[in-house]
């Protein structure tokens, strides 16, 4: 019914770093770029109004640095993705090339939606954001290796440990994050949980 | 981890069975869809020749694009149009019941659910959108989810979650003259910070909680989401059951009532449930609070200083000092007197009809501000009947309020309705982010409705507990 889920156990590319703390879904992607029926072509609309002024020409922004262009793992701080739950933001993010998200805190409907996508957000303490964030400044061209499966993120010379929640980890590393088809397997046991609760006349 | 909560047992009413990746797949006894999350996903099952399983489970509205002032068709935004004619066939196509402006029942997603009865204690409820913890004012277990898993809970009335933590906050006291459901929640942000909340479930309680009505329960669990959790809940008591009787559901099947209530009251949290953290909050010392940055932790007591960014912790300083260049105020001031140009009293926090009564309550009788727009969005058709039925349109009116159709509206500004240039707005919703009324420029202040209230008439911030008295003329 659906073509095989790929497993992923790592993600390698270069980095963009997005520094701050509490960065909406409302700034990874302005409300009026939602007036679409599909995320197609949403990529060009990621971070659009930290990145372009009123008469779109370009701020100061990593997603404009032509150095960042090809940049697939992108590093943030704290609470990311917070807000609205549009799927919209990763979908842009994902759209515009990003593969994996390393951050020290991510929004729970965020991370939820990033791993729908199989998109790993793996998260690690301050110190070390901050260190990574620096180094892909001075490296925007040096490889950064972010292991799922060995829970850790490395780049030049450097790895360190992070963290990737249980059912995220799994979930990636088995080919298993797009739950339709296996939860559509289930759908006797669905039906009789509908049964069986009283509120449901079905 | 918790045990004996109504989390805890809604959760277990609804497992259907682990999955591989250590994920618990559980059953959603009501899907909410609207007009901007939901079109991707029906194409997503049309790609992978799904159908939807279980259509009468699933309801549908029209609130983020729909227009407030002129609703005829078609709409004059092409794209608005275009994202209602795409829902409008979803719906046809796979049977699913929609509340669209024709009925009389259509409004916001998060208002409409408890008005007609949908949103019920125990259900496990979801919706494209991060506003549904609303529904847990009711004793439901409710929360938003993205795209891909609406496509989920279409194709299988199911979804993929991981268990969280739950967190009791325990509001203690009686709220003070003036002081609202929107003063405790934007209260609590501040206190445990907008992402205090991940990996948890809210469960409010205590006195100033109980003796709420559900709207202001429903203020409350809406804004659940700005403090991190995905879910909030109230347990159901007899408040909760009365508004439950005088729903649709309730007066077409009166039988149900009886014959559910013994499930509501077996899903309350036990006497002795044990939760994995408690917090509690003294409710009478609260005064209403209003946000001076940019998100809706960094909020203030009317009376009290904008803090230094250096007073805050390390983490929060860099967010406060972008915020207030943002916001352009002055440590140490207060918010009182901070001019703005735009009053919007509407959203699924504070657009039911209570909200309405008391910022009406404000208004009669005086005259919004000459440098001010002010607008009243209701939640729902109904919510508006309702108000006009009173002749709260008209006190709103006289003063100067524009007087709107249901939607969401100013809250995100997807449709016509937006600020302009860098307008600071009185807002009732719950979002203060950069750029979410519609301009990026634009600066929102978030407070309670009499609180917008008193803003529009005095043209700037204003506690509206010292208000003079309207005097007669």
């Amino acid at each position: 019914m659906t073509d095989e889920i790929p497993e992923i156990d790592s993600v390698t590319g270069t980095g963009v770093p997005v520094r701050g703390n509490d960065i909406d879904t409302d700034q990874i992607i302005p409300a009026r770029f939602m007036k679409v029926v599909t995320f197609d072509g949403l990529g060009e609309f990621a971070f659009f109004d930290l990145r372009f002024d009123d008469d779109d020409d370009q701020k100061d922004h990593p997603f404009n640095e032509p150095q960042f262009q090809d940049a697939s793992v992108l590093a943030v701080n704290a609470n990311f993705g917070c807000g609205s739950s549009r799927e919209h933001a990763p979908q842009a993010l994902m759209r515009w090339g990003i593969d994996a998200i390393v951050g020290e805190s991510f929004a729970e409907i965020f991370a939820g939606n990033c791993l729908a996508l199989g998109i790993p957000t793996v998260t690690a303490d301050h110190e070390t954001i901050v260190d990574l964030q620096e180094w892909i400044d001075e490296h925007p061209d040096g490889e950064i290796h972010v292991d799922v499966e060995e829970e850790t993120v490395t780049y030049g010379d450097t790895t360190v440990e992070a963290t990737v929640d249980d059912a995220q980890r799994r979930a990636l590393t088995e080919g298993v994050w797009d739950t339709t088809a296996l939860m559509k397997s289930n759908a006797d046991a669905v039906a009789e949980k509908a049964a069986e609760l009283p509120y449901v006349d079905v | 981890m918790s045990e004996g909560t109504l989390y805890d047992k809604v959760w277990e009413e609804h497992t259907v069975s682990e999955l591989p990746t250590g994920q618990t797949q559980l059953f959603v006894g009501l899907h909410l869809i609207h007009e901007v999350t939901s079109p991707q996903a029906f194409g997503m099952l049309q790609e992978r020749d799904l159908e939807v399983a279980y259509p009468e489970l699933t309801h549908a509205t029209v609130d983020h694009i729909v227009p407030t002032a002129d609703q005829s068709r078609p709409y004059r935004d092409d794209a608005a149009e275009e994202m209602m004619s795409e829902l409008e066939q979803n719906v046809r196509d796979a049977g699913i019941q929609f509340s669209d402006p024709t009925t009389g029942e259509q409004g916001i997603v998060h208002v409409i659910g408890p008005e007609q009865g949908l949103t019920q204690p125990g259900k496990t409820i979801v919706c494209g959108d991060s506003h549904t913890s609303t529904h847990g004012a009711f004793g439901a277990l409710a929360f938003g989810i993205g795209t891909s898993q609406i496509r989920d809970v279409l194709a299988t009335q199911t979804i993929a979650m991981e268990k969280k933590k739950v967190r009791k906050i325990e509001v203690t006291g009686e709220l003070g003259p003036g002081v609202e459901a929107k003063d405790v929640i934007l209260e609590v942000i501040r206190r445990l910070g907008t992402e205090g909340g991940v990996g948890y479930v809210y469960e409010y309680a205590g006195e100033a909680i109980e003796s709420l009505d559900m709207e202001g329960r429903m203020s409350i669990c809406n804004m659940s989401i700005e403090g991190g959790a995905r879910a909030g809940y109230v347990n159901p008591d007899e408040t909760t059951y009365e508004w439950m009787k005088d729903t649709d559901y309730f007066r077409e099947n009166p039988e149900k009532f009886d014959e559910l209530k013994p499930y509501w009251e077996s899903i309350r949290s036990d006497d002795d449930a044990e939760y994995d953290d408690v917090v509690t909050i003294d409710g009478s010392e609260l005064e209403p609070v209003v946000t001076w940055g940019t998100t809706p932790g960094q909020g203030i007591g009317i009376s009290e200083p904008i803090p230094e960014p250096e007073s805050l912790a390390a983490d929060k300083q860099d967010t406060a000092r972008r915020a207030q260049e943002h916001m352009r105020v002055t440590p140490g001031d207060t918010m009182e007197g901070y001019e703005i140009d735009v009053a919007f009293l509407g959203s699924c926090t504070n657009a039911r009809l209570p909200d309405l009564r008391r910022a009406a309550e404000v208004v009669e009788g005086r005259e919004v501000h000459e440098d001010v727009r002010a607008m009243v969005v209701p939640g729902s058709q109904r919510v508006k009947a309702a108000a006009e039925a009173e002749g709260l349109d008209e006190i709103f009116e006289e003063a100067g309020f524009e007087w709107r159709n249901a939607g969401c509206s100013m809250c995100l500004g997807m449709n016509e309705d937006q600020l302009e240039g860098d307008e600071a707005c009185a807002s009732s919703s719950n979002r203060n982010f950069i750029g979410r009324q519609g301009s990026k420029d634009g600066r929102t202040v978030l407070m309670n409705p009499r609180m917008v209230a008193a803003a529009a008439i005095e043209g700037k911030v204003t506690d509206v507990r010292e208000l003079k008295e309207v005097t007669a003329v």
